[in-house]
């Protein structure tokens, strides 16, 4: 007994046999969404057209844009249910902005800020007060977007100027949208942070255990106050670039949008329960729900139907691991 | 203890006062005993939604999928109804119950089984269950020329003078009051609420518990899908879209703690009555619609502020009323 153990060589990441990827959550993603793509472009002969696929991705730009964020604050253990109720109350003030004759650098700056103060609002409500984030944003997102409905009535914003139209309807190269093109930058962005840097490891961290995350010096309250600010930040975003995408504001845009997030934050591996979950997977997530949207209506499925199937890949996907698993733990 | 228990329903129910007093110093007419009844059978059919999702909620989970069964189960009734109108109203009630049994126990059984968060398994639901209805229906509305006479008039007819659809609603109240403070099952639920690892070792099956409190959520919602169509008379894919966030609203505009095991019967009914009064009132004191929204989401922010402190000292008295039990 006298025997003192060697100092334990910890690495600083553990290196993952091949099976493991293969075996991901992202590679089950992977399968399902060229599965997907196959089926498309056999069902349909459009599908396979280098306009089609760009229109596709506008399916998914703008909610992917939200999910990065969800996701980051859904691994921190909290949920923002506000955000499409963001989107609405930033459209309605970009289109006061505009009756006020604002121009395009005024609109989006209007946009970004006032997606970032609801999420600041959010976030103070949460951690200042420590109250349950669910049950909060459920409150702010009546609020928010009872607040476009007194401003708006049954009434609509138009007449956005034509400069504004770049963000939701522009180009940036041959059919690369202005949207695909954020999309792919947040992503990376979002990424870098996540996954390689010390707020991402404290993010982690908080998810299991804000207790002890807490006591290891984390400021848990902080980087929950700053999560909701992002994921504010982004629905500001979003929200320029669907209202320049449809030229104009009702109280009712995008309405829903926020069941869409965080089924695809979900879908994409993110653990309802906090903790866990990747980008990659949430990118992954949004193509899948993106080709299925877009696929189903190019075979004039309507709408409605196309969320069934939607519906039916989030329990399937989060089910079928698990089915697995004890298929295997059986026999 | 118990007077400290009641507490929260007591300030409700005061606020509740207040509100009514300060409506009726612009419409007098408002604070009228029949009117007040009025108020009361406008609301039924969101306190029987507020109770279903009140026993989920207490277990420490969710149901989102409640308006989109609303939706589904209220297609199914208007179908029958159009299609067959000798089917008496009793028997279609019963239809409707068991349809939104059988949808909420796919809920549960996810959440039993497999052991999905019910987050999750609902807001998957949500999206299927108001899908299958456009499947159902092929996306055409049951308007109220196709419903019988029956269909439409049962909840209204008057029995010793209040509507039947109050009736209804009293009735359930009053089963859901028994459930929860008269039966083992009832005291199940807090358990579970209040610390599910100790409600194990206490001999509690949580996972099968879990599974019926999501049947009787569905069970509501199939009931109220049946009073939402015959009271709206019309039956389409939009039937309550977007419902299932005001019956969480007044679960917790009643104090019913979203992390499980605290909140009352007396507290969800008096949550839905508030969101209904509001609702009632601000047409008749000329203030646009439009502002409800609005005033409904302050009034859940303002509801979980006040909660979060009694919340501290309330989870221990329940916890010791629970051991003491």
């Amino acid at each position: 007994m006298s025997d003192v153990p060697a100092p334990r060589h910890i690495p600083d990441r553990l290196d993952k046999p091949l099976s493991s990827a293969i075996f991901s959550w992202e590679a089950l993603l992977v399968v399902v969404a060229v599965a997907i793509f196959a089926i498309n472009s056999f069902a349909s002969p459009y599908f396979l057209d280098a306009y089609s696929l760009s229109d596709l991705t506008f399916n998914f730009t703008e909610k992917g844009l939200i999910a990065f964020a969800m996701a980051l604050l859904i691994i921190s253990g909290e949920i923002d249910l506000s955000v499409a109720a963001i989107i609405a109350l930033a459209s309605t003030m970009m289109g006061m902005a505009v009756q006020a004759g604002a121009d395009t650098p005024v609109l989006v700056l209007i946009g970004i800020v006032v997606g970032l103060g609801c999420g600041a609002f959010n976030g103070l409500l949460v951690t200042r007060l420590g109250l349950p984030s669910i049950v909060v944003t459920i409150g702010t997102m009546s609020l928010f977007r009872g607040i476009a409905f007194i401003i708006l009535g049954d009434q609509a914003y138009k007449g956005y100027p034509e400069s504004f139209a770049f963000f939701g309807q522009g180009y940036v190269w041959w059919v690369v949208s202005f949207e695909l093109v954020l999309f792919l930058i947040a992503a990376v962005v979002y990424w870098f942070l996540l996954h390689r840097t010390s707020f991402g490891r404290r993010v982690f961290a908080i998810g299991n255990n804000p207790v002890a995350a807490q006591f290891s010096g984390v400021r848990v309250g902080r980087i929950k106050f700053i999560l909701f600010c992002l994921t504010g930040l982004m629905a500001g975003i979003a929200s320029v670039l669907i209202t320049s995408r449809l030229g104009s504001t009702r109280p009712s845009i995008a309405q829903g949008y926020e069941l869409e997030v965080i089924t695809m934050v979900v879908l994409g591996g993110v653990s309802i329960l906090g903790g866990s979950g990747s980008i990659l997977g949430v990118v992954l997530a949004a193509f899948i729900m993106g080709l299925v949207t877009f696929g189903l209506g190019l075979l004039n499925v309507p709408g409605i139907v196309m969320s069934i199937f939607i519906g039916l890949l989030l329990i399937v996907v989060i089910a079928l691991p698990i089915v697995w698993r004890r298929l295997r733990g059986v026999s | 203890m118990k007077a400290l228990l009641k507490y929260r329903e007591i300030w409700l129910a005061a606020a509740i006062v207040v509100l009514i007093g300060l409506i009726s110093t612009r419409f007098p007419a408002f604070a009228d005993p029949g009117n007040l009844g009025q108020v009361f059978n406008d609301t039924s059919i969101l306190m029987i939604l507020a109770l279903g999702q009140m026993v989920v909620i207490l277990t420490r989970s969710i149901d989102l999928s409640m308006a989109s069964n609303l939706c589904f189960t209220g297609m199914v009734v208007a179908m029958l109804n159009a299609a067959h109108p000798a089917i008496p109203i009793p028997l279609l009630i019963v239809t409707a119950l068991a349809v939104g049994l059988v949808l909420g126990a796919i809920n549960g059984l996810l959440v039993w089984r497999l052991n999905i968060p019910s987050i999750v398994v609902t807001l998957g639901t949500l999206t299927i269950y108001r899908g299958a209805t456009f499947v159902l229906s092929g996306g055409a509305w049951v308007n109220a020329d196709k419903m019988s006479p029956d269909f439409i008039g049962f909840q209204r007819a008057a029995f010793l003078g209040i509507p039947v659809l109050s009736w209804i609603a009293i009735l359930v109240i009053a089963l859901f009051f028994i459930l929860m403070t008269r039966t083992a099952l009832g005291r199940s639920i807090y358990a579970i609420g209040v610390n599910p690892t100790a409600s194990v070792y206490a001999g509690i099956d949580v996972g099968r518990t879990k599974f019926i409190v999501f049947c009787i959520s569905g069970m509501i919602g199939g009931l109220a899908g049946y009073l939402w169509i015959s009271r709206y008379v019309i039956a389409s894919v939009e039937v309550a879209n977007g419902y299932e966030l005001n019956i969480i609203a007044a679960c917790v505009i009643g104090g019913i703690s979203i992390a499980g095991g605290i909140g009352s019967v007396g507290g969800a009914v008096l949550g839905a009555l508030f969101l209904g009064i509001i609702s009632n009132a601000l047409p008749v004191i000329n203030i646009s619609p439009f502002w409800q929204m609005a005033i409904s989401g302050s009034a859940i922010i303002l509801a979980v502020v006040l909660n979060a402190r009694g919340e501290r000292r309330q989870g221990r008295i329940i916890l010791r009323k629970a051991e003491a039990a």
